[in-house]
């Protein structure tokens, strides 16, 4: 992307055994991005972040960080700070002599060090609690420290292991948010891993979806969310509406639909298409204030389940158009009960097909 | 294209910091220890045994020999049914115990328990000294031993006797531990079902507690047939193969024959090791993590029968001790029973066996000291470090390897090892140094398991978030590693320490007479017929034990007690 990257990974291969875990990772990450590896569990985003820390090695490839070839140092003579899933905070040592536990072995003078977790408590709005353990705090507040503690040293690069995963909900959404404006603040570079779209779509500047150990696809969120590059992100990000089609020519068919295809295909194939509940768009069915009639994308439809998820409804319906495939349009709460639409009641809905996704 | 070439190449390799080269030489030095202390000496058996007397290669000639030695023989096979009679008394009677300790509601659980390790405070032949008070020729008891139609407690009857006290405590910790795994909820659903307390115990108790009835069994068989000090004491004419490789060895001086026997005595030891190792897995699968603790509920007629039998073994067992220190105390056994420290003064003192006291307690001490800390750090850096992976499975194949080692095949090894006039490490031999590596070498297993586990509790990122924030491995190692698994330290040093005051099977044949211990102090006296000195000796080894693990219990309880602070508060 720019023309000199911060961290940069070129043809990364890992093999376990004859498993391959990572197979031609390139990626490029400029200074001061907050990058989220999202996937599904054994996608090998861990394995990835663990290679750029040096705790384990790729079986080919390099790694530049900063203009300095990391491919082979160990994780000592590399720069990061580390935040793990369980935290791993020195049980026996105090808040502060945890955050301090960096800076005393670099022989900085006592008073500086005091200064410097003392400000780094702050940073991670704990102050005053240097003197505890931490079985003393609770899960958000030992991974806030666990934050401060790899920040200590200011060094180039924030790895986050799955940070949140072992916090409650509530808890979850609120120390997401403190990392995205801590991260800002500082400028610091930052690689998370996830396997929570919701957390990845919130505060990466872009994120990186991988599956079975290849990349599949970097982009923004929007990006990744609006224009999914395969049918694994379209699936794994977000929910989506599969439905089969069919390319003959100039045309793409759907349902009872026929659209004009992006571009003419040569031999006619059956295709998959995407589409998210959101971008069937719902129109009050009595009312004149809706699509015109004679909009071609326009469609009849009949509420067969409403699945409640607080202010909006994921909506089930069935239309001759689609028949025998079931749609599954989101709509708010309000426009439900506006419209006293329930469970058999005939829905007017449009395709928005600039947003369809075909595969 | 890139990408194929970059796979065809040797895969890429870290650069190894300078603090994991420390790390690699410490655990290529704990190698090289368990090399020399254990392996070679293990080898040297091996080739002994198909060694001619001048070095020649004679295959398997000594073992023919000695299949065709009837009084050789005749020793194996009254090893083999001692031994089988033995853990066919001890393990059900350790059962019933264990059972009582985890089942029932019966009082004093904690006093009772204690009780049943005082064997283990002293060497094993004290049982033995001890029946010779109660049952010997001067004996009180001795009209009983004869209405019962026993001649005399000299030969199998006292072996299996001693035997039994012996080895309780040992086939006891593992059932209990065998016992503690039930999970109630497999109670609450045979209740719910109606099941009726004996179909209970046969389709859930027993069942639950199999592996651990094995793994008893094994291990009492294996202490019996592998222990040496008891048939001395109290087997008078009847031979087992322990007293035969003695025989061998040290009256005849026939190596080969000597290593004939050490490798039969072997080969139960593995077995169980073995099976043990199976068995063990397949324990750790039965307790989930979600399983329920058991809880006993009060019945009366149940817990009143279950304490009355604990508090006849806890009878039995002080019966032991008791007569010991009573007859230490005696100023002339039967005839005067006045009590005096005459055994103590004269016969220790004035018979120069109490410098064996203090090389005892100079073992024990090294073996604690040195011993606690190779095993630690031998522990640490396997599970915790990274590379040199050379080194690693070695290392970790020798440490398990003690525990398939009896003592007495250790020790013949260690003749024929450090006694060859070849060997560099001839000026050993007879040291105190010597004694302690061989009995660090010799409990070295269980010292090790104690600190894998330990460590095992322990997050794996902490070397990973110390080397983040380049802090070397030895200094999170000292300020983090170190001081949460205090407790696991002072409870190996306790085993080590323990262990090296009692142990007489490894060095029995490797003292020289300024490096005698105490335990073997006591197999001298009573062969030259001084029996109350030499029970005022096992006394002494069991109260400096008993002070030993008093003293270490305090330590543990200091140690936990500043570790308080960060510990409790997490409940």
């Amino acid at each position: 992307m720019t023309a000199d990257p911060f961290l940069s990974l070129r043809n990364i291969y890992k093999t376990f055994g004859s498993f391959t875990a990572l197979s031609q990772i390139n990626l490029d990450i400029a200074r001061g991005e907050f990058i989220c590896f999202l996937g599904p569990s054994g996608c090998g985003k861990t394995t990835l972040l663990r290679i750029i820390a040096g705790l384990e090695t790729q079986s080919s490839g390099t790694l530049t960080q900063g203009g300095r070839d990391i491919s082979r140092l160990p994780p000592a003579e590399r720069d990061y700070g580390i935040v793990f899933q369980s935290y791993a905070l020195f049980p026996n040592l105090t808040v502060a002599a945890n955050v301090a536990y960096g800076l005393v072995n670099r022989k900085t003078p006592r008073a500086q060090v005091e200064a410097r977790v003392s400000e780094l408590v702050k940073l991670v709005r704990l102050p005053g609690s240097e003197g505890k353990y931490p079985s003393q705090l609770s899960g958000g507040q030992q991974q806030r420290i666990a934050l401060a503690r790899a920040l200590a040293t200011s060094p180039g690069l924030l790895l986050l292991d799955e940070p949140l995963s072992a916090l409650d909900a509530l808890e979850r959404v609120r120390l997401r948010q403190e990392i995205r404006a801590l991260q800002q603040k500082l400028g610091i570079t930052t690689i998370m891993v996830t396997h929570d779209q919701e957390e990845a779509l919130s505060i990466a500047d872009r994120i990186v979806v991988m599956n079975h150990g290849v990349i599949e696809q970097v982009g923004t969120a929007l990006e990744v969310y609006r224009e999914p590059a395969t049918p694994f992100v379209a699936d794994f990000v977000g929910k989506v509406n599969v439905l089969p089609g069919r390319l003959e020519g100039e045309h793409l068919h759907v349902g009872s639909f026929r659209l004009p295809a992006r571009e003419r295909v040569d031999t006619a194939r059956d295709v998959k298409i995407y589409l998210r509940p959101e971008d069937v768009l719902a129109r009050p069915a009595v009312s004149g204030a809706g699509f015109a009639a004679d909009d071609p994308h326009m469609f009849e439809a009949v509420i067969e389940k409403i699945e409640f998820l607080g202010s909006f409804c994921h909506v089930h319906v069935r239309s001759d158009a689609f028949h025998p495939h079931r749609l599954i349009v989101y709509l708010s709460l309000n426009f439900l009960s506006e419209q006293s639409l329930a469970v058999d009641s005939p829905l007017r809905l449009r395709l928005m097909p600039e947003r369809m996704r075909v595969f | 294209m890139e990408a194929s070439l970059s796979l065809a190449a040797a895969p890429v390799r870290q650069k190894t910091h300078w603090t994991e080269r420390i790390a690699h030489v410490v655990l290529a030095g704990i190698a090289l220890v368990l090399l020399c202390f254990l392996a070679m000496p293990l080898a040297a058996i091996l080739v002994k045994s198909v060694q001619g007397k001048d070095g020649e290669l004679v295959w398997f000639a000594h073992f023919i020999d000695y299949a065709r030695t009837p009084s050789l023989f005749s020793s194996l096979w009254n090893s083999i049914w001692v031994s089988g009679l033995v853990t066919l008394i001890t393990v059900p009677l350790a059962f019933i115990f264990a059972y009582a300790l985890h089942r029932s509601c019966m009082p004093f659980k904690k006093l009772l328990r204690g009780i049943t390790l005082i064997p283990l405070l002293a060497p094993s032949l004290l049982s033995a000294i001890s029946l010779i008070y109660w049952f010997g020729n001067q004996g009180v008891l001795k009209s009983l031993l004869q209405a019962l139609g026993f001649d005399q407690i000299y030969g199998a009857v006292g072996i299996v006797f001693a035997e039994c006290f012996a080895t309780f405590p040992h086939a006891l910790m593992i059932l209990v531990t065998a016992l503690t795994l039930a999970d109630a909820r497999l109670y609450e659903a045979a209740d719910a079902l109606g099941t009726s307390k004996l179909r209970k115990f046969f389709t859930v108790t027993l069942p639950g507690a199999k592996y651990g009835i094995i793994s008893a069994a094994l291990v009492t068989f294996t202490l019996v047939i592998t222990d040496f000090g008891i048939p001395k004491v109290i087997g008078g004419s009847f031979n087992v193969l322990a007293t035969d490789v003695f025989k061998l060895v040290i009256g005849q001086q026939d190596f080969a024959k000597g290593a004939v026997v050490a490798i039969l005595l072997l080969c139960p030891a593995v077995l169980t090791f073995a099976v043990d190792h199976f068995v063990s897995r397949k324990q750790t699968a039965m307790l989930t993590a979600r399983a329920v603790p058991f809880r006993p509920r009060p019945s009366r007629g149940f817990d009143a029968l279950m304490t009355g039998y604990c508090v006849f073994i806890a009878i039995m067992m002080l019966a032991m001790l008791g007569m010991a220190i009573f007859a230490s105390f005696a100023t002339f056994w039967p005839y005067n029973l006045t009590p005096s420290l005459k055994h103590y003064i004269y016969g220790l003192i004035d018979n120069e066996v109490a410098e064996g006291f203090v090389n005892s307690l100079k073992m024990a001490f090294g073996t604690a000291t040195f011993g606690t800390a190779m095993v630690f750090l031998g522990a640490y850096l396997l599970a915790k470090t990274k590379g040199a992976s050379w080194v690693r499975t070695p290392v970790r194949l020798l440490a398990m390897l003690p525990m398939a080692v009896p003592g007495l095949v250790l020790g013949l090894g260690y003749i024929f090892f450090f006694n060859a006039p070849e060997n560099p490490l001839n000026g050993l031999y007879h040291t105190i140094t010597l004694l302690t590596l061989c009995t660090i070498v010799h409990f070295y297993t269980t010292g090790h398991l104690t600190a894998s586990t330990a460590l095992k509790s322990l997050d794996d990122e902490f070397e990973a978030v110390g080397a983040s924030l380049k802090v070397p491995w030895y200094k999170t190692f000292f300020r983090v590693t170190l001081p949460i698994c205090s407790p696991a330290l002072v409870d190996i040093a306790r085993y080590f320490f323990v262990n090296a005051m009692t142990t007489i099977s490894a060095v029995v044949f490797l003292y020289s007479p300024e490096t005698k211990v105490a335990s073997i102090a006591i197999l001298n006296m009573d062969e030259a017929g001084e029996i109350s000195p030499a029970a005022a000796m096992a006394v002494l080894i069991a109260a400096t034990c008993a002070v030993g693990t008093l003293l270490f219990s305090a330590l543990g309880w200091w140690v936990d007690r500043r570790a308080q602070a960060w510990r409790t508060s997490s409940r």
